[in-house]
C-alpha cells in the first residue's frame, strides 16, 4: 500500500498551470521534504494531498482511494487518517487549548483518553497551558498544539505546511525533533519548507527525500542540498 | 474552563459547543419566532371561528324557509288555507309551521316594545317551513303560491344567507393562507439567520472539516441551535396568543361574529401543536441551509 500516490496530476488555476505532470508515491515511514521557492505550488500540493483541492487532470490516491470518487464524508473520514499543520495553524478560539486538542476526536464522537491527552501535552511541552485559550499562546505554542492536535488521533500521515515559519530556530529545531520522532513510530511525513538549514539539520537524523517544486513540476532532489 | 480529564459532556452537547455562542442576536430569532406564532394563533382563531360560521350558515341556509303574506284583511284567512293546503301537497317539506300572533308579536317585541297592538297592524302571516330530504323544488312552490295566494312571498332565506356563508369561508380561506404565509416567511427568515451564522463562523466550519468532521455533525451545532431557540419563541409566542384569545369576550347567544372568535373544545388544540410544528420548520429551514452552506466549503 502506498499512503499518498500523484500519478500525472497537473492542477490549475484560472490563470494557466500551477503544477503539471506530478508523479510520485509516499510509501508508509517515509519523510520527504517539499521545498521550493514561494508561491511555487507547495501549498497547493499538500492541498491535492488531502483532498482540499482536486487535481485539474491525472489521479490522486490518498490510502488507495481515487479522490475524485470520495464523497463529502468520505473525505472528512480520510483526514482522520491524516494530521494537518498549518503554519498559521487556526483553533477555535472560544475552547481551551486542551479541548482543542481533542477535537478530531470530538467531531468523530469518541472520547479521548485523558492519559493520552496527558501524554500529549507533556510531549509538546504545553501541559501547563491545557486551559488556556488559543489566542493566549506563542507562535511556537501554537505550532506545537497544532502538532499535537494532528496526531493526537494517531493519523498514519503528517502533513505539516511550513511549520517552523512563524518561529524562531530553537523552537523549529524543537518542531523538527517532534516530527523525526513521528516518523520513528512509523509515521508518513511531508513537510512544506523553505528552510533548507532544518533540511540538512533533519538528514543528519534521519533518512530523509527532498522534493523540489521547479518549472511547474515536483522532482525529487539529489543529494546535492 | 472545562480539563479534558472533567466529566465528559455528552456528544450532542459538544456538538453544539463547537460553534462559538452567537452573542447578542441569538434572541432575534427567539423573537421572529414568538411573533409569528402569535400572530398564527389569531390567524387560526380566525379560520376556526369563520369556519363555524360557515357551517352554521350554510346549515341553516338548507333547512329553513319563511312564507310571508300580505292580503287584505278578508284575503287573509283563505289564502293562510290555500298555502297551507300547497303546502301539505307539495313533495319534499319536512313540516310546517304557521306562527301565531302571538309569537309574531314576541318576534316583534325587541323592535317595537311589549305593548304592541299586533291586530292594528298590517303585519303579515308567517308560516315556517322545515325542507326534507331531498328538499321540495323551490321554484316550484313559488309558482303555485303565485297561483293559489297571490299574497304570499317565499323567502328560503338563500338570498342573504349564502353570500354570507361564502364570505365566512373566504375568510377560512384568507386564514389557511395567513397560516402559511406565516410559515413560510418564518422558514425565510431562519434560513437567513442560519446563513448568517455559518457565514460569521466559517473558519470555525474550516477547521472542523480539516480535522475530519463530516457535514451533518458540523450541521448538528446549528441545527439544534435554532430548532431550539425557535421552539422556545414559538411556545412563548402561543401562550401569548392563546392568553389573547382567551381574553376576548366570550361568545353568547346573541354573539355575531366577532365574539364568536376563539377557540371551542378540541379546537384548544390547535395552537398547542405551532411551537413542535415551528421547531419542525426550523430544523428543516437551517438543516437545509447549512448543507446548502457546507457545500461551498471543502
Amino acid at each position: 500500500m502506498t499512503v499518498i500516490t500523484f500519478e500525472n496530476v497537473a492542477y490549475s488555476y484560472g490563470g494557466g498551470e500551477l503544477l503539471t505532470d506530478v508523479s510520485l508515491k509516499l510509501a508508509p515511514g517515509s519523510f520527504h521534504f517539499l521545498t521550493g521557492p514561494s508561491g511555487a505550488g507547495k501549498s497547493t500540493f499538500l492541498k491535492l494531498a488531502y483532498a482540499e483541492l482536486r487535481p485539474t487532470s491525472g489521479r490522486v490516491t490518498l490510502f488507495d482511494n481515487d479522490v475524485t470518487k470520495l464523497s463529502r464524508d468520505d473525505i472528512a473520514r480520510t483526514r482522520r487518517r491524516i494530521g494537518i499543520v498549518h503554519q498559521d495553524c487556526k483553533f477555535l478560539d472560544h475552547m481551551s487549548l486542551a479541548a482543542n486538542m481533542a477535537l478530531p476526536f470530538t467531531v468523530s464522537d469518541r472520547e479521548s483518553s485523558p492519559q493520552d491527552m496527558d501524554d500529549l501535552l507533556g510531549w509538546v511541552g504545553l501541559k501547563h497551558l491545557a486551559d488556556a485559550l488559543p489566542p493566549q499562546l506563542s507562535g511556537g505554542e501554537r505550532q506545537r498544539a497544532a502538532l499535537a492536535r494532528a496526531v493526537i488521533v494517531d493519523p498514519d500521515v503528517i502533513l505539516a505546511d511550513e511549520p517552523t515559519g512563524n518561529v524562531d530556530w530553537e523552537m523549529s529545531l524543537r518542531i523538527l525533533t517532534l516530527l523525526v520522532e513521528l516518523n520513528k513510530m512509523g509515521k508518513t511525513i511531508l513537510v512544506a519548507t523553505h528552510d533548507l538549514n532544518l533540511i540538512r539539520q533533519a538528514k543528519a537524523q534521519i533518512q530523509a527525500r527532498v522534493l523540489r517544486i521547479a518549472k511547474h513540476r515536483v522532482q525529487l532532489a539529489g543529494a546535492d542540498l | 474552563m472545562r480539563l479534558p480529564t472533567a466529566k465528559p459532556a455528552s456528544p450532542a452537547t459538544r456538538a453544539l459547543e463547537v460553534v462559538p455562542p452567537s452573542g447578542p442576536t441569538a434572541w432575534l430569532t427567539t423573537f421572529t419566532a414568538g411573533a409569528m406564532t402569535f400572530l398564527c394563533v389569531f390567524a387560526l382563531a380566525l379560520s376556526l371561528a369563520s369556519g363555524r360560521l360557515a357551517t352554521r350558515w350554510s346549515e341553516a341556509l338548507a333547512k329553513t324557509a319563511t312564507i310571508r303574506l300580505s292580503a287584505p284583511e278578508e284575503q287573509v284567512q283563505i289564502q293562510t288555507d290555500a298555502i297551507l293546503t300547497a303546502l301539505a301537497s307539495t313533495p319534499g317539506i319536512k313540516s310546517y309551521r304557521l306562527i301565531e300572533d302571538a309569537e309574531t308579536k314576541q318576534l316583534l317585541e325587541p323592535w317595537f316594545g311589549p305593548d304592541l297592538p299586533v291586530e292594528a297592524l298590517p303585519i303579515p302571516r308567517l308560516i315556517e317551513v322545515v325542507e326534507a330530504d331531498p328538499p321540495y323544488d323551490a321554484e316550484g312552490l313559488k309558482q303555485r303560491l303565485t297561483a293559489e295566494a297571490p299574497g304570499a312571498v317565499l323567502d328560503d332565506h338563500t338570498r342573504w344567507r349564502r353570500p354570507l356563508a361564502e364570505a365566512a369561508q373566504r375568510i377560512r380561506l384568507l386564514g389557511v393562507l395567513s397560516i402559511a404565509l406565516i410559515g413560510a416567511a418564518m422558514a425565510a427568515m431562519i434560513t437567513l439567520a442560519a446563513r448568517a451564522a455559518l457565514a460569521t463562523n466559517a473558519e470555525v466550519i474550516r477547521v472542523l472539516r480539516l480535522v475530519g468532521a463530516k457535514d451533518s455533525y458540523i450541521a448538528r451545532a446549528f441545527v439544534r441551535r435554532f430548532t431550539l431557540r425557535a421552539l422556545t419563541g414559538a411556545a412563548i409566542g402561543a401562550a401569548a396568543g392563546l392568553v389573547g384569545v382567551a381574553a376576548l369576550p366570550a361568545a353568547d347567544a346573541a354573539g355575531g361574529f366577532l365574539t364568536g372568535l376563539g377557540f371551542t373544545g378540541a379546537g384548544w388544540l390547535w395552537p398547542l401543536a405551532l411551537p413542535p410544528l415551528a421547531a419542525i420548520v426550523a430544523f428543516l429551514a437551517t438543516r437545509r441551509a447549512a448543507f446548502q452552506k457546507l457545500r461551498e466549503l471543502t
